[in-house]
């Protein structure tokens, strides 16, 4: 095992992933004295928080009148119910400090004329409990994500934290059920480091890659949910994915909702506007899921355009070519290169993509990371702590309204931060591993570096991405999912099978992507099985055998387990009704009407 | 062909925090840089150096980077996709 000799670290605290919430944690941490490091696979300003150029919303009220009880009645009625209204309160309240706080770090937010930070409208985003419309949503123009992760990456090098960049993290370093450290990989080297720490942050976003059309970046394979599963621990609410309903057929690349709010629209096989008999008032601008969700029944329908019936149209060319370039730019540019379409002559192909996922690593408002024990569902495991679409907090419950995604990174990053810090004193003394540290992860690159089965990684891949894609989607029922378990627990079982062709340990790629392969399957198995077993319907859980919330018997958050064989065990969490303090009461259920 | 060593290493950086950059990124490695000029792969490693809004702006937002080794590598990344 000479290949394998540790590199040891000590840290007070160490992050994974240097997104949003990865960077917004470690400037925290830094700034508190801890001596931090971030492990990152890619450089710090290239994680998919680049991607979200939308914005972040927190009740300013620079555009007119605002409060975040409003903002806390929006997300809740967003989340369907399923949101943790304690963590909802905790967000929306802290909301306004922490973007002015980003301004300070130096995120360029575009202004109004009197020098206040310039806020728009956002879908879901309402004054006075529903009543009006907000301008909620502050943006860096259209590179809000980007400016973010600059400033916070600028700020934590300023505070003397460490980067260790192009770092694969493997697995955790657990302990007695406390988590002690983690093991990552020198992508350049080769070389294995072993991380001693108070506390671990997985900070590693989402798993959009579990599906065969998603809109993530390449990199976004949920290694943090896969660590934690290996773990043992549970996820929370895998079943809640996020669909948006135009995405690049095939590729995926995302046509944003402004192509609609500008006059584009949606056409079947027989050129009808069917949007008109889903939604007669809002039509094309109807949320995502409600048009995701007709998109599906027209191609379920028979109605669908293209080889395979299985595309919708959208249509720009009425706008005109003045239009389309001046307020819409990058679109003409995007259909051209991966649609090969002239969105001045003719549609872009659609299908619903997969967005966001709702679900992740359970964890309560502090980032704490908690689990099943002994029948209480909110117990604490020593020593991890997640933050970001890897966590659930929950603050999105069921459905994420757009620009609190920016905010929920920013906000439990910052907290779990904070909640170390008055956990851990700087320097405080480590105690020592235990002897076999590190051996778990060790075990299981070596398997797969070595792994010579009869399939490629990119097969098992793709044949996950498509059952998920065809059983676990936007449309469900107890047919098309008890098959999609059936299937996708073979693919999963095949894994053992894998072949990967490099045997080596610097710039192995494949070797990389097998190892997300793995984090991805243990989460796409926790989905469609989570998805199978709660019988109604929820934000963005619809299913059609099951077409109504059922707040008697599923107002609850799913705990699923899946073990090395790819078994799943189901527990459950209440939903917090509770409010954290009196500042605001708790918003009871009710139907979800826009 | 034998594989340029810096290949592997490339594939990685190729990984953006976009997914259309992803695409065009990995396309241009495995179909057009294998028979790439020298100069031409050189440009491509320090092109992947940039940050992904201004390689998003040269490859779908209509801007022409004043490199002219970058202005012709974004013409031929930013081909439409067969």
């Amino acid at each position: 095992m000479s290949d394998y000799t540790f590199i040891d670290h000590t840290y007070d605290v160490v992050v994974v992933g240097a997104g949003g919430a990865g960077l917004r944690a470690t400037l925290g941490l830094a700034e508190a004295g801890l001596s931090t490091v971030c492990i990152t696979k890619v450089f710090p300003t290239r994680s998919h928080t680049v991607a979200a150029q939308g914005g972040i919303s927190a009740a300013l009220g620079n555009m007119g009148e605002d409060d975040w009880r409003f903002h806390f009645y929006d997300t809740i009625k967003g989340s369907d119910w399923l949101g943790d209204q304690d963590a909802i309160e905790f967000m929306c309240k802290e909301a306004p400090a922490a973007v002015i706080e980003l301004e300070h770090y130096g995120v360029p937010f575009s202004r109004t004329e009197d020098g206040r930070i310039y806020q728009r409208p956002f879908g879901g985003m309402t004054t006075h409990f529903g009543k009006g419309i907000a301008q909620r949503t502050a943006a860096a123009a259209d590179r809000t994500g980007h400016a973010m992760l600059h400033a916070l990456y600028q700020q934590s090098i300023r505070h003397n934290a460490e980067f260790h960049v192009e770092y694969f993290a493997i697995d955790l370093i657990m302990e007695n059920g406390e988590c002690r450290g983690v093991v990552a990989l020198d992508l350049a080297t080769g070389r294995l480091h072993r991380y001693r720490a108070h506390a671990v942050i997985l900070a590693t976003g989402g798993y959009g890659r579990a599906y065969f059309t998603c809109t993530s970046a390449h990199t976004c394979t949920g290694d943090g949910g896969g660590m934690a599963l290996r773990a043992g621990l549970p996820l929370q609410d895998m079943e809640f994915v996020q669909f948006h309903p135009t995405g690049i057929y095939g590729a995926g690349c995302l046509i944003t909702e402004g192509v609609r709010g500008e006059g584009g629209f949606l056409t079947n096989s027989k050129g009808e506007r069917f949007m008109e008999r889903y939604a007669p008032n809002a039509k094309d601008l109807a949320s995502r899921d409600v048009v995701s969700r007709s998109m599906t029944i027209e191609v379920r329908e028979g109605r669908g355009v293209g080889e395979h019936r299985d595309q919708i149209h959208l249509h720009l060319e009425h706008l005109g070519p003045e239009v389309i370039h001046e307020r819409l730019p990058g679109i003409a540019d995007t259909a051209r290169i991966f649609a090969g379409v002239d969105v001045t002559k003719e549609p872009i192909p659609v299908q619903p993509t997969v967005h966001y996922n709702m679900g992740g690593i359970p964890c309560n408002y502090h980032g704490e990371v908690v689990t099943v024990k002994n029948g209480d569902p909110d117990t604490i495991v020593p020593g991890l702590f997640a933050a970001g679409e890897a966590a659930c907090v929950s603050v999105h419950g069921a459905n994420r309204l757009g620009s609190n995604s920016l905010l929920d990174i920013v906000i439990f990053g910052r907290e779990a931060a904070r909640h170390i810090a008055t956990l851990v004193k700087p320097g405080e003394r480590h105690r020592a591993l235990p002897k076999d540290a590190g051996d778990f992860a060790v075990a299981r690159l070596d398997r797969l570096r070595n792994a010579k089965g009869s399939r490629p990684t990119a097969e098992i891949r793709r044949e996950m991405q498509r059952i998920m894609q065809a059983d676990a989607a936007v449309f469900r029922t107890e047919t098309s999912l008890r098959e999609g378990c059936g299937k996708l627990a073979k693919t999963f079982a095949s894994f053992a099978d894998v072949r990967i062709s490099d045997r080596s340990l610097v710039w192995n790629t494949d070797l990389i992507e097998t190892l997300e392969l793995e984090n991805l399957l243990g989460q796409a198995v926790a989905t469609i099985n989570a998805a199978e077993n709660r019988k109604e319907s929820r934000g963005a859980h619809a299913r059609e055998d099951f077409p109504e919330r059922n707040d008697a018997e599923w107002m609850k958050h799913t705990l699923i387990r899946v073990d090395s064989a790819g078994r799943t065990t189901i527990d459950y969490r209440k939903v917090h009704l509770d409010t954290l303090t009196r500042d605001v009461e708790t918003v009871p259920p009710k139907a979800r009407v826009y | 062909m034998v594989e340029s060593p810096q290949v592997p290493r490339l594939r990685w950086r190729c990984r953006r925090g976009m997914k259309e950059l992803d695409l065009l990124l990995e396309r241009y490695l495995s179909l057009d840089f294998p028979t790439a000029s020298s100069c031409d792969r050189q440009a491509f490693a320090r092109f992947l150096e940039l940050p992904d809004p201004e390689l998003a702006a040269y490859l779908l937002g209509g801007v022409v980077p004043a490199d002219s080794d970058f202005a012709r590598l974004a013409g031929q990344l930013a081909r439409t996709r067969s």
